[in-house]
């Protein structure tokens, strides 16, 4: 092969590279542009002002109403319970694989904690509608067969190896140093690590539990499936809630026609969506870095 | 599922007079795929009546495979507007012709027989377990439904102040579904006026499962759905308030939907056919075989045949080109019974 074949071949290798990794990026682009444009129609016709604080959501019925509150209730109310359930459990498995575990437990019970995240989310939602919801029933009456609860906790279980698998990296990189001099003046096993290696971790661990948040919120086939299609203002955990997610599923799966009112609050609620994960990532991407710099 | 089975059945009756014809050396033209029937019958309006017509369509298809049958789902008006266009064959409706529509397709010189397919009937349901309630009337259901009540009318009691002081959680399709549009209509007078904060969903089977598991919840659907899932729900009866058809509440049943007692929550549906498409023998065919499969194909797809004798009237009917509506200035919630009418 001549020289300048070689050098053509590479230019083209190259530019194909280039294409690839420009193609997310344009596609990125082109949702933003999308969710932009027809949120700007949206917010034309219905104040700013009555979308973000208005308590109550029905575009799609007789007497519309575009207060988006209820929705972010509802999704706030979801993602709380499920952190609630993963945030606990998941530092404390972390912990206990970090700091406990004998090596070979460590290595064989972290593939299996987490191929929970690898299971199906519409799993997960009929798991929360026809297993849980009914268990929880028999020790609550008055739950809802429909409610925010069930989804929630089955949500939790859905990110918990996120939160104990990033939080465990973040205690694994925490110098064998620190914990060396903590035991140096005395300290117990436990004392050593809730004490000096979970605070030194707690950057890695922050941006974890945020990126969780992040997954939470933007979890989709629990909440339409399990969680009820009835945005209300509330923050009780026994009743049907609609997540912002939820709604985008229910309207998506109607015929509502394109240009409408009806169909343009899919994207308004989609942009609202982008920016709360979007800024959770920003955040926690910042936590990391921060983190990394500390011990590297 | 058991629709699935008859298109199973369908293709395999296909497929054996595929082979019969191939046998017999394509000489003779065999009643079925062989045939030369072709072109292109088309067809629009109510979603609530689509699955039948795709049903038939299906059929139909199967057995001439030259013909080739569009079926839309614009909408009873969305139909009409097209009917009166000249643009389909067929119109799909969920409530007779309006006046104006009529008049409308009078302008552009359609005339059309008007043909009732089956019955339509909505069933309000409450869980199995709930003791205090096994009949509303049509002004209670109102008050619950109706746009004024979103926010206000949340526990049983402020129904009827005997009923429990506790939450009612209600559930009911979309809004994209013919089920609503008609129980709005009936109910509180003003189609798609209804309250918004209920658990609303597209998929009948989440409704069911809503209703199973919550002793205060109240849902409607339609009535096919509730037969599939009898043991899991309780069944209203409703009151009309009105003697002339049946006296007190009743409940929904094949024989009170198709005999106009359960009222105003049961309906027939209609095609309507433009005559001057009769001339082309595909249409023809069509509708025929419409008509002589309607009663099986309905069941198949959920909804109530029309009795025997309803469905001979209709044929007659139809075999007379019998043009017009029958409900001129009334709608199908009025007192006369579809079979009375026919036989006017």
């Amino acid at each position: 092969m001549s020289r300048r074949t070689r050098a053509w071949i590479e230019f083209l290798i190259e530019r194909l590279l280039f294409l690839c990794a420009a193609a997310s990026v344009l596609i990125t682009v082109g949702i933003v542009g999308v969710l932009i444009f027809e949120t700007i129609a949206f917010l034309r016709a219905v104040p700013i002002w009555d979308f973000v604080f208005g308590t109550v959501w029905t575009p799609l019925f007789y007497n519309p109403s575009f207060g988006v509150l209820p929705l972010v209730t509802g999704t706030l109310l979801v993602s709380g319970i499920a952190m609630a359930v993963a945030l606990p459990c998941g530092l404390l498995t972390a912990i206990y694989l970090s700091e406990y575990a004998a090596p070979g437990v460590r290595r064989s019970l972290k593939p299996v904690l987490e191929v929970l995240a690898g299971v199906p989310t519409v799993v997960y939602g009929y798991f929360a509608l026809l297993f849980v919801t009914p268990l929880l029933q028999r020790f609550i009456p008055g739950l809802a067969s429909f409610n925010a609860l069930s989804p929630g906790v089955v949500m939790g279980i859905m990110i918990l190896p996120l939160v104990s698998s990033l939080s465990e990296d973040a205690l694994h990189a925490v110098p064998n140093g620190l914990r060396e001099g903590a035991y140096a003046l005395g300290a117990t096993r436990m004392q050593a690590a809730l004490r000096v290696v979970v605070p030194a971790a707690f950057s890695g661990i922050s941006a974890a539990c945020i990126l969780a948040v992040s997954r939470a919120i933007g979890e989709t086939m629990i909440v339409a499936i399990a969680a009820g299609q009835q945005p209300r203002l509330t923050l009780n955990p026994l009743v049907p809630v609609e997540t912002m997610t939820a709604y985008i599923v229910q309207v998506s799966l109607g015929d509502t026609p394109t240009g409408t009112i009806e169909y343009q609050t899919i994207f308004a609620v989609g942009m609202l969506l982008f920016l709360s994960t979007f800024v959770l990532n920003l955040f926690s991407n910042w936590l990391r870095e921060r983190f990394r710099e500390e011990y590297s | 599922m058991s629709y699935r089975t008859l298109r199973m059945r369908g293709l395999l009756a296909g497929a054996a007079l595929l082979a019969a014809a191939a046998c017999g050396g394509g000489s003779r033209t065999t009643e079925g795929t062989g045939d030369a029937l072709s072109g292109l019958v088309s067809v629009d309006g109510s979603s609530t009546v689509f699955p039948v017509t795709e049903a038939v369509a299906e059929e139909f298809q199967k057995a001439h495979s030259g013909v080739r049958v569009t079926v839309g789902s614009s909408g009873t008006g969305g139909g009409f507007q097209k009917f009166c266009r000249n643009e389909t064959d067929i119109s799909d409706a969920s409530r007779p012709i309006r006046g104006t529509e009529v008049d409308a397709c009078a302008k552009a010189g359609i005339e059309f027989i008007e043909i009732p397919v089956a019955y339509d009937g909505i069933a309000v349901l409450v869980n199995p377990k709930n003791t205090w309630v096994s009949e509303m009337t049509v002004a209670e259901l109102k008050r619950l439904w109706e746009p004024e009540a979103q926010g206000k009318v949340l526990r049983w009691n402020q129904i009827r102040p005997s009923w429990p002081d506790s939450e009612i959680r209600l559930f009911g399709p979309g809004t994209d579904s013919g089920t609503f549009d008609y129980f709005t209509e009936a109910v509180t007078g003003k189609e798609r006026a209804s309250r918004g904060d209920y658990t609303s969903s597209e998929d009948d089977n989440v409704l069911v499962q809503g209703i199973e598991g919550d002793l205060n919840a109240l849902g409607y659907f339609g009535y096919a759905y509730y037969e599939e899932n009898r043991d899991k729900l309780k069944l209203l009866a409703i009151d009309d308030q009105d003697e002339t058809n049946g006296s007190g509440a009743i409940a929904p049943s094949p024989e009170t939907v198709a005999n106009g007692t359960y009222r105003p929550l049961s309906r027939p549906v209609f095609i309507y056919v433009k005559v001057g498409a009769l001339e082309r023998p595909e249409v023809l065919r069509f509708v025929e075989f419409y008509l002589q499969n309607a009663a099986e194909l309905v069941r198949e797809v959920g909804y109530i045949p029309l009795k025997d004798t309803e469905g001979k009237l209709v044929r007659e009917r139809f075999d007379q080109r019998a043009t017009g509506t029958m409900f001129a200035g009334t709608d199908s919630h009025s007192k006369l019974t579809l079979e009375q009418r026919l036989r006017q």
